[in-house]
């Protein structure tokens, strides 16, 4: 057998893949849920955390940003690590899925805090003092003048930043997850072949590459205005 | 569960003190590591950014696609691929090696695409009249655009860094000996909690200097723009 048949008999191996492609696709599916549920409840957490920090409530203020900062500041994984093997010593346990999902909504509301934050203290002072002078409340100033002028101009850094952070996805292959890269794995384990882990990385792209060209589009076309 | 049982859980002094020794080798490799593989991604997303200034059609369209393979890919994906996957192909690589050719690949693309858009936010003119002067291309894009186009996109390199530095983690799943892998060996020896709460505070401490820097900075920037 030449290098080349044993290079396509290791990655590309149809027998394999035949087997392991229906695993495939049901972490595929699992994975795409995780990430929907990531970014639903992480860009709203989010999001309410930045307005709630718009009242000036300044000790609530002091805890948003400790808590936007941990967040920041934590590897992912580790905090995966606590949820998953740490809470069970509380008498307390998550299962994988649940501990992922917590911890990545963490991290990603904490980046879209900060970055909802900055789009609403990017509007004019003007707008928000006019706004109020015709008679608005403060909340339908928030909600009917300042946003819709913030939303914009957060939409390419908070567009990187969810892609990014969705694809820690993969992370849950840590806590026995059947995402895609869970099942790759145990496929490669059973089969004694890497190619459920060729399966597994073209899965991600299918995935993946069309989110980062609209990230790359998104960028373009909401880009700041200088 | 009373409040002594949840400190003893998560806060005990005295596994704190049998496993500090190992988690202080952790913290010692988590940093060796991000000594390896910071300027590895940065020695990439220079090649990367440099290469993307020669317009030419032939080298725009792979480089691209290049860039956006190893975003799209999650870098655990990326990491398990190599490591799992090419000694099967009679390549075996060590948890170092293959930590160190993954982050090449995916630091690099994160790294490049900045950089790139510093190059790209350094005026034409600056080549033409550094061109001008009798420096070589090289030259001038060594001495010249480089350091104009870093510190234009500083706040982003920094950033990407801190980033970086968290994704060290990943490496444990690669049975690599660093923060995390180490709390994680003393958790499941001792069944308590504290030692990954340890390296959950050690991170935050090491990394919540760079988070504020960083607020700060982009805060400054979005100040610049408004």
């Amino acid at each position: 057998m030449s290098n080349w048949d044993r290079f396509l008999d290791s990655f590309f191996n149809l027998k394999v893949a035949a087997e392991y492609l229906p695993k495939i696709i049901e972490g595929f599916w699992l994975t795409v849920l995780l990430a929907l549920c990531i970014v639903v409840t992480g860009l709203v957490a989010g999001l309410l955390l930045a307005v709630l920090r718009s009242f000036g409530i300044r000790v609530l203020n002091w805890l948003i940003i400790f808590a936007v900062d941990l967040f920041r500041a934590l590897p992912p994984l580790v905090l995966i690590t606590l949820l998953f093997f740490g809470l069970p010593a509380a008498g307390f346990s998550l299962t994988g899925f649940a501990s992922t999902w917590l911890a990545l909504s963490l991290v990603l509301m904490a980046f879209a805090e900060e970055i909802f934050w900055a789009g609403i203290t990017a509007v004019p002072k003007g707008q928000w003092e006019a706004a109020r002078s015709t008679g608005l409340t403060f909340l339908q100033t928030l909600r009917m003048v300042v946003l819709p002028q913030a939303l914009r101009m957060t939409i390419p850094p908070l567009t990187n930043r969810t892609i990014a952070i969705t694809k820690g996805t993969a992370l849950a292959s840590v806590v026995a997850v059947q995402e895609i890269l869970g099942a790759a794995q145990a496929g490669v384990s059973f089969s004694f072949n890497p190619t459920p882990l060729t399966l597994g990385a073209l899965a991600y792209l299918v995935l993946f590459v069309p989110v980062v060209l609209l990230g790359r589009w998104i960028e373009t076309r909401f880009a700041w205005k200088r | 569960m009373t409040f002594d049982d949840f400190l003893s859980a998560f806060f005990s002094l005295d596994i704190l003190r049998q496993a500090w020794p190992i988690l202080l080798d952790g913290l010692v490799q988590t940093i060796l590591l991000s000594l390896l593989v910071v300027p590895l991604g940065l020695l990439g997303g220079v090649i990367l950014a440099v290469l993307s200034t020669i317009h030419h059609p032939l080298l725009r369209w792979p480089l691209m696609a290049w860039v956006d393979l190893f975003r799209a890919l999650p870098p655990l994906v990326l990491l398990v691929f190599i490591y799992a996957g090419l000694p099967f192909a009679g390549l075996e690589v060590t948890a170092w090696q293959a930590v160190a050719i993954g982050f090449f690949l995916n630091t690099g693309a994160y790294y490049g695409e900045i950089l790139r858009a510093g190059i790209e936010s350094v005026p034409r003119g600056q080549m033409e009249a550094a061109r001008s002067t009798g420096l070589s291309r090289g030259q001038a894009m060594g001495f010249v655009i480089l350091p104009q186009a870093v510190r234009n996109v500083l706040p982003d390199l920094i950033s990407n860094t801190l980033e970086v530095v968290k994704l060290t983690s990943i490496a444990s799943v690669v049975a690599l000996p660093e923060l995390l892998f180490q709390a994680r060996q003393a958790q499941s020896v001792t069944y308590n909690a504290t030692p990954i709460m340890a390296a959950a505070v050690i991170y935050f401490i090491l990394l919540w200097p760079v988070v504020r820097l960083l607020s700060r900075l982009e805060n400054r920037q979005l100040a610049g723009r408004r």
